[in-house]
């Protein structure tokens, strides 16, 4: 283990303090997806504004990639059009850092694991720390796949966020949860990102058990579009992401359309 | 220290979406205990001799050895397998293990539409419903083995995400598996994506190099000195070096696509051009641009166009056990035609790479032993496309 590790506590960590003060109210974190540079590069910073005066607790940012295989078409074809338009690692932090300037939202990135290689590991804690990440999720990096990597991540000054999907056996779920950061980002369906007509109707008892034996606050994404979807995970779980419906919601109505489903869910998880 | 099983060297690993570990340990488990079993490996051997027809000939290719400056020269007949290419051998053993697993459901990702064809057919062997991704570009220029896979009862599903070519039914793949894990088991096709595939696929492939080393062994009382196969992904590379890694005197060559020149980045040579990176599960050789988004390969040969390589291939690189070169578009249309009017053999484009190194450099072999160059197909798939070049470019083809 690091000795140095900067050490994290609710009182510096911006995550923690977050869900602290949800769970002290008995509220639910609403955690809206962005991928970075869509539609185009020069909108990204006012949407970001939208999420953040419409009532988001934290705002996930997305850093496109050419393969995301975890990803559904929604996200595929906004990350595509973001690389298409120059969209880069490098830029998508300094865009944090202005956001970062002029609100306290918190921001976690959310990366495949190859542009941060390609960026350099190290480089890319020091420059997200010091942009302001108050986490970073690598959707490609499951527990175990590299040590190393891993702990560098966990060292960090910032939460490094950890997956569990329905298919993650109960000894490695709690494995997981032990070394979790931030909170846990429960995949809520089988399958890949993207707004879908039904919930997967174990999610809610499997969340309501995991939220119940792990200490790590649990947030709910993967196919959770409707704000009565969003209130159903909201009654069992700490955190709602929201991501392909708010993309889906941006191409309809633009800036105005993101606000309003915005709002939607923001009611819809307050009166849980 | 234990040897990390997910990995060679620092090359491989398990770069997934958490939704898939749980498969792949169960995978992995299926492997373990397929391979303390001797039931099965006696099932697949029987496949093999039966079904596909192994051992497959190492044929001495006395015309083609004197237009290459009078090398010996021998070709593993893998073109004479059951569907036509090594994929076979790779498949039937996965769906040994899928049966092992109780999966009811196959999928793959297919480039030239061999892989696909071999899955398609195991599954048409076993009943099991099978469903392949393929890029829209390969649909086109490999319609052949789009029919062919239909009609083994195959549903055929075109990507037309990203490149629309073996990365992206690459990618779909994975997407469709993430979704239905619990009863599909994916087939990879070659030496790529997460551990275990790299192990399991090599090994599946492995029986190539056994039999190479017996038979060179038995005509000519001594080993190879070169082994040549091209490189996409890597499987029938890995497949036939595997039973030399460590031969001191048999040089080990990988050649990979070159396309239209490394120059211009129209090509597919990962290892040649690329740096490390993480595509598909693996870290290895990865053809990206200057901010880690994966770039288009580009090859005449379908199954080559992929912009990734097996992480062994990289291990194998770095630590110098093999040797990796390219071969362009050009060189390997003309490969094919020779060996055609050479040999009677009409390989398939990706094997025409190799056989085009040889033509290129196998002078440097005279007198010094026998080489043997892995036809991994053949190229009947191939002849349309090949046509339509010809009478577009009648004049570089006939000068080539």
């Amino acid at each position: 283990m690091a000795s140095a590790s900067p050490t994290i506590s609710s009182d510096i960590d911006p995550l923690a303090a977050c869900f602290a003060r949800m769970r002290s109210r008995g509220g639910r974190a609403l955690i809206p997806y962005l991928t970075a540079g869509y539609p185009e590069p020069d909108r990204t910073a006012g949407l970001l504004d939208v999420l953040a005066e419409a009532g988001a607790d934290v705002i996930e940012l997305g850093v496109p990639f050419s393969d995301p295989v975890a990803d559904g078409p929604t996200i595929q074809r906004a990350s595509q059009r973001a690389i298409e338009r120059g969209v880069t690692l490098r830029w998508t932090l300094e865009t944090l850092r202005s956001f970062h300037a002029r609100c306290d939202v918190p921001v976690v990135l959310f990366s495949y694991l190859n542009p941060v290689i390609d960026y350099g590991v190290d480089r890319f804690i020091a420059d997200a720390a010091d942009a302001g990440a108050a986490g970073v999720l690598i959707t490609d990096l499951p527990a175990g796949a590299d040590r190393d990597l891993e702990r560098r991540l966990q060292d960090a000054p910032f939460s490094f966020i950890r997956l569990a999907a329905p298919t993650t056996p109960p000894a490695r779920l709690l494995e997981i949860a032990a070394t979790a950061q931030g909170f846990l980002y429960y995949v809520g369906r089988m399958g890949v990102t993207g707004a879908r007509q039904e919930l997967r109707q174990e999610t809610l008892a499997e969340v309501a058990a995991l939220r119940a034996s792990v200490a790590v606050p649990v947030a709910v994404g993967f196919g959770v579009s409707t704000p009565a979807q969003a209130a159903a995970v909201a009654r069992v779980a700490d955190g709602v992401i929201i991501g392909s419906a708010l993309i889906d919601a941006l191409d309809d109505g633009g800036n105005a359309g993101v606000d309003e489903l915005m709002r939607d869910l923001r009611t819809a998880i307050d009166s849980v | 220290m234990t040897e990390d099983v997910t990995r060679f060297g620092n090359f491989g690993g398990r770069f997934v979406p958490e939704t898939l570990m749980a498969a792949l340990d169960e995978l992995s488990e299926a492997v373990a205990a397929a391979g303390a079993d001797p039931t099965f490996q006696a099932e697949l051997d029987e496949l093999l001799r039966d079904y596909v027809g192994r051992p497959t000939p190492l044929y001495r290719a006395r015309r083609l050895g004197d237009a290459a400056g009078g090398v010996v020269v021998y070709l593993k007949r893998e073109d004479l397998n059951h569907t036509g290419a090594h994929k076979i051998n790779n498949t039937l053993g996965q769906i040994l293990l899928a049966r092992r697993m109780g999966k009811s459901r196959i999928i793959a990702e297919t480039g030239a539409g061999q892989h696909g064809v071999a899955t398609a057919t195991a599954c048409a062997l076993f009943g099991l419903e099978c469903v392949v991704y393929m890029g829209a570009e390969d649909v086109r220029r490999q319609a052949l083995n789009v029919y062919r896979m239909q009609l083994l009862g195959a549903e055929v599903r075109t990507v037309e995400s990203g490149t629309r070519t073996l990365k992206d039914a690459t990618n779909e793949a994975l997407r469709d598996w993430v979704a239905t894990v619990a009863d599909t088991h994916y087939i990879i096709g070659s030496v790529v994506g997460p551990a275990p595939y790299p192990r399991l696929v090599r090994d599946l492939q492995a029986v190539i190099g056994r039999e190479t080393r017996d038979q060179i062994l038995e005509r000519e009382g001594r080993l190879p000195a070169a082994v040549i196969a091209c490189v996409g992904g890597g499987s029938n590379a890995m497949g036939i070096f595997h039973a030399f890694v460590g031969e001191p005197d048999v040089d080990l060559i990988g050649v990979e696509a070159a396309g239209e020149g490394l120059e211009g980045g129209r090509h597919a040579a990962s290892l040649t051009a690329g740096r490390p990176g993480v595509l598909h599960g693996a870290l290895s050789y990865l053809l990206q641009d200057a901010n880690g988004q994966v770039a288009a390969a580009h090859s005449v040969s379908a199954g080559l166009d992929y912009p990734g390589v097996g992480p062994e291939h990289a291990y194998l690189k770095d630590a110098g056990l093999a040797h990796y070169d390219t071969v362009s578009d050009a060189q390997a249309l003309s490969a094919f035609r020779e060996l055609a009017r050479l040999e009677g053999i009409i390989p398939a484009l990706e094997s025409s790479h190799a056989v085009a190194y040889l033509l290129e450099h196998g002078r440097r072999w005279v007198n010094r032993g026998p080489v043997v160059i892995c036809l991994s197909g053949r190229g009947d798939k191939d002849v349309a496309e090949v046509a339509e070049r010809t009478s577009h470019q009648q004049g570089s083809f006939e000068s080539a």
